[in-house]
């Protein structure tokens, strides 16, 4: 089961590599083939999300049954989704570079991803400044929640400063995706075999600190 | 009985301040020290209100990051926590704190503003919709930071540690309360603020019931 699970997460991230290089790209007003930043970004971006609230939603079980477990799969998914908001950072300010003319210009989509890596730094600054394995799984637990309860503000924040000047007004049209029907399956491939490899990815970190919270308990 | 423990522990907290000086002298000192710097880093320039109000905000902002983890840092310090845990529940613990808290940040602000207007020559042009502002970001500042001191107060590193915990989390509130009392300053009417102050309030509700429901796993070895 498993070595199916990575073959196929294999080959379609092989695919939308390749695909989402080779294949051509419909003409998208001011985007052209800078487009194709699209496969990897936007799936980067969601993950770091979905770990995000992934990690908040294991802290709720940690604190609702006590069991280490959760703590482990909280502070796995916490790792992940800050290894992929790096990656989406810097996928996006490649992509701005060369369509906005600067690397950095705290556009609202910047500022919000510029916030995660500041919530996902702080959580693991806390974890490291906690010595009993209980008080460190229960305070980051809390403050997870907390960091998680803040966040949707800036959906409702990030409109009323500054407009954004983020493509998805551009691809995404009145809640329509204006994107030819090669480049959406290149698009849906590439945000399931990243989704795939993340889950691949988080099950080994479980597994490898499951073993190592094991071998400091057989210590003490 | 929970708001009647609730308003023992906020009199417990206020005369042992008063009694002790813990905070409120050095508290005192930092706004003074830091609306001085404030003065000579802009000199005799003449400056606008957007410059005027972030520089405002990074005061209000230092001043509580540095006074209002003190109230649960002090239990831990003194070692006065298992005491507290001992006569009554988290709940009363965590209301009488943010009262305190409340009461410390409100004064503190006022003598903020005060010292700050005095010496900058700052122009509020709506005063009501300012201070309607700065109430409710207040509110949502102070119910935030009582939850980060309450799990800072476990932690080594304490006063490093507190302006990196809470600034992400403070982040929405401050950009909405900077937005909302900049315009009012320039003279935007306060029914044109109404959303700023929506976004404020809920907020401060948000973050009340989430530390309301939190703060037992906080406090309760």
């Amino acid at each position: 089961m498993n070595k199916i699970f990575t073959s196929l997460v294999f080959l379609i991230i092989s695919g939308v590599i390749v695909l989402g290089l080779a294949l051509p790209i419909p003409n998208i007003p001011a985007l052209g083939d800078k487009a194709r930043v699209l496969y990897f970004h936007v799936p980067m971006s969601w993950i770091s999300v979905l770990a995000f609230f992934m990690s908040m939603w294991y802290s709720i079980r940690y604190l609702k049954t006590k069991d280490h477990d959760y703590d482990i799969r909280s502070y796995s998914c916490a790792q992940l989704g800050f290894l992929f908001c790096i990656l989406a950072t810097a996928t996006g300010s490649l992509w701005a570079k060369f369509s906005w003319g600067s690397f950095w210009n705290w556009d609202p989509r910047q500022t919000s991803i510029f916030i995660l890596l500041l919530i996902y730094g702080a959580y693991f600054a806390l974890r490291s400044a906690i010595d009993s394995e209980d008080q460190r799984a229960k305070l980051s637990s809390v403050y997870a929640i907390i960091a998680a309860v803040t966040v949707p503000f800036f959906v409702f924040i990030m409109p009323r400063i500054v407009e954004s000047l983020h493509p998805d007004p551009i691809i995404n049209t009145q809640g329509k995706i204006n994107m030819d029907s090669s480049m959406l399956t290149v698009f849906i491939s590439a945000l399931t075999g990243f989704t795939m490899l993340y889950l691949w990815m988080l099950n080994l970190k479980i597994r490898v600190e499951k073993i190592n919270y094991n071998k400091l308990s057989l210590n003490d | 009985m929970l708001l009647k423990n609730s308003y023992l522990v906020f009199k417990k907290d206020l005369s042992s301040e008063l009694r002790t000086r813990y905070v409120i002298n050095s508290l005192l000192m930092f706004v003074l020290v830091t609306i001085s710097i404030i003065r000579f880093a802009i000199g005799d320039e003449k400056a606008d209100n957007e410059i005027l109000t972030g520089l405002l905000w990074i005061a209000v902002f230092f001043t509580s990051v540095s006074g209002l983890s003190r109230t649960f840092v002090k239990e831990e310090e003194k070692e006065t926590s298992v005491a507290l845990k001992l006569s009554t529940g988290s709940d009363s613990v965590i209301l009488g704190k943010l009262i305190f808290n409340m009461v410390l940040t409100f004064s503190l602000n006022a003598l903020i503003l005060f010292l700050f207007v005095i010496i900058t020559d700052y122009q509020i042009k709506n005063l009501p919709g300012f201070l309607i502002v700065l109430v409710f970001g207040n509110l949502g500042l102070v119910s935030a930071s009582t939850i980060i001191a309450a799990i800072i107060s476990k932690a080594n590193s304490k006063g490093t540690l507190y302006p990196v915990l809470s600034f992400p989390v403070l982040l929405p509130l401050l950009i909405t309360v900077i937005n909302a009392t900049k315009l009012a300053s320039l003279g935007v009417e306060t029914d044109k603020l109404f959303g700023e102050i929506q976004i404020l309030i809920s907020y401060f509700i948000v973050v009340t019931v989430a530390s309301l429901m939190l703060f037992k796993y906080v406090w309760e070895d």
